[in-house]
């Protein structure tokens, strides 16, 4: 039981996704400018990244592993997490219109989203059994969108302030990120 | 107004070089760019997908119906990243080793896609060709001059010579993930100054 603490722990503060492991950095900073898209978006990707990462392990398991093509393995998780996305569309859009509306814009967005793709091959890079993988994939996602939430608020702020202006927008963005990637380094003295 | 071959060439390398101008494919560009070394192999990397694929797409892009096309560019993107996988696993395995993760990456890389679906998929093959070459250039460039600040900060070094005199004390903080946002965000800072003019 403590080794699934120490992973949840780790994967959410200590090797945060976005802050610590570089992933994902194109929606972080593309969805983060309102508090609305934000919540948004990471309610999206903890949906696809936990449903992608169990898929994808199976498969690598059960599959590639024992047929023995693993150099196939980029292709077949681009491919499964692009059907993933599109499934879940039209699952959401027939099913449950209403999450549908809050999530339907960001889920074509997350097949070129790196973390989900990320998520799923430091599962097999650390060869995690399958419960471990489980965990970890939703403490990276739940990781995910602390970040993302928390940046949402420090950058509505930051357009209220006067920024010079070639710092403006994505320059200012990057900084204002840094400066999150470094409180999230104080995290490392937890475990 | 169509561009020459020369033109579509050139605007990858200042116009519209990645990542600065056109802000795609951030997380291999923080993410790698601890050391000059890793950088430049991380460049090369992409520079070859984007050109197969751009003149793939550019090829293909007659036959491909436009409803599942991006799931066409993106079964070719991965195909082509397959390759380069298993040619660096052959011949650069250290270098294999440090990319890591990134290396299947490339293809979620925005950069990449971007690319076939905004130029190769309308454009024929030659001038996708010089557009490949040129982004890629950019993005090779791109990342070996935040790799070069950052590594020479950051360790004093610069692929292995001194390049700061032993008394510097390194900022350990730069090869650090902070450092890599902050040192991304102040060189697109000064980018935008530039090009102020």
């Amino acid at each position: 039981m403590g080794d699934y603490t120490v992973l949840i722990i780790s994967s959410i503060l200590i090797n945060n996704i976005v802050l610590a492991q570089y992933l994902g950095i194109c929606p972080f900073i593309g969805t983060s400018k309102k508090m609305e898209t934000a919540t948004g978006m990471a309610g999206a990707v903890v949906f696809v990244m936990t449903l992608a990462a169990i898929i994808t392990w199976t498969i690598d398991t059960y599959f590639l592993k024992t047929l023995d093509i693993e150099f196939l393995r980029t292709i077949a998780f681009i491919l499964v997490i692009a059907s993933l996305v599109q499934f879940v569309e039209m699952f959401l859009k027939k099913s449950i219109p209403a999450l549908y509306a809050g999530l339907g814009i960001f889920l074509p967005l997350i097949t070129t989203n790196c973390a989900v793709m990320g998520v799923c091959l430091i599962n097999i890079k650390e060869e995690y059994n399958f419960l471990q993988a489980l965990t970890s994939s939703i403490s990276y996602a739940i990781g995910f969108g602390l970040a993302l939430v928390l940046f949402a608020g420090v950058r509505e702020r930051v357009i209220l302030g006067r920024v010079p202006r070639p710092l403006q927008d994505t320059s200012i963005g990057l900084v204002t990120a840094g400066m999150l990637a470094l409180a999230f380094i104080g995290f490392r003295g937890l475990v | 107004m169509a561009k020459t071959i020369g033109q579509e060439f050139v605007k990858g390398l200042w116009e519209e070089i990645p990542p600065f101008r056109l802000v795609l494919g951030l997380c291999p560009t923080l993410a790698v760019t601890k050391s000059v070394e890793n950088g430049i192999g991380m460049g090369v990397a992409t520079t070859f997908v984007l050109v197969c694929a751009n003149m793939l797409v550019s090829i293909l892009s007659g036959v491909i119906p436009s409803r599942i096309r991006i799931a066409c560019f993106i079964i070719i993107i991965a195909t082509f990243v397959t390759v380069v996988e298993l040619i660096m696993q052959a011949y650069a395995y250290q270098l294999f080793l440090n990319l890591g993760i990134f290396i299947p990456l490339i293809v979620v890389n925005c950069i990449v896609l971007g690319r076939s679906e905004a130029f190769a998929s309308k454009n024929k093959l030659v001038p996708s060709l010089a557009d490949g070459l040129g982004i890629g250039i950019g993005f090779t460039l791109s990342l070996t001059v935040i790799s070069a600040v950052r590594e020479s900060l950051g360790t004093g070094k610069l692929m292995g010579a001194q390049v700061f005199p032993t008394s510097f004390e390194p900022f350990a903080f730069m090869v650090e993930a902070p450092g890599a946002f902050i040192c991304l965000g102040l060189l697109l800072c000064i980018m935008n100054l530039i090009g102020k003019k």
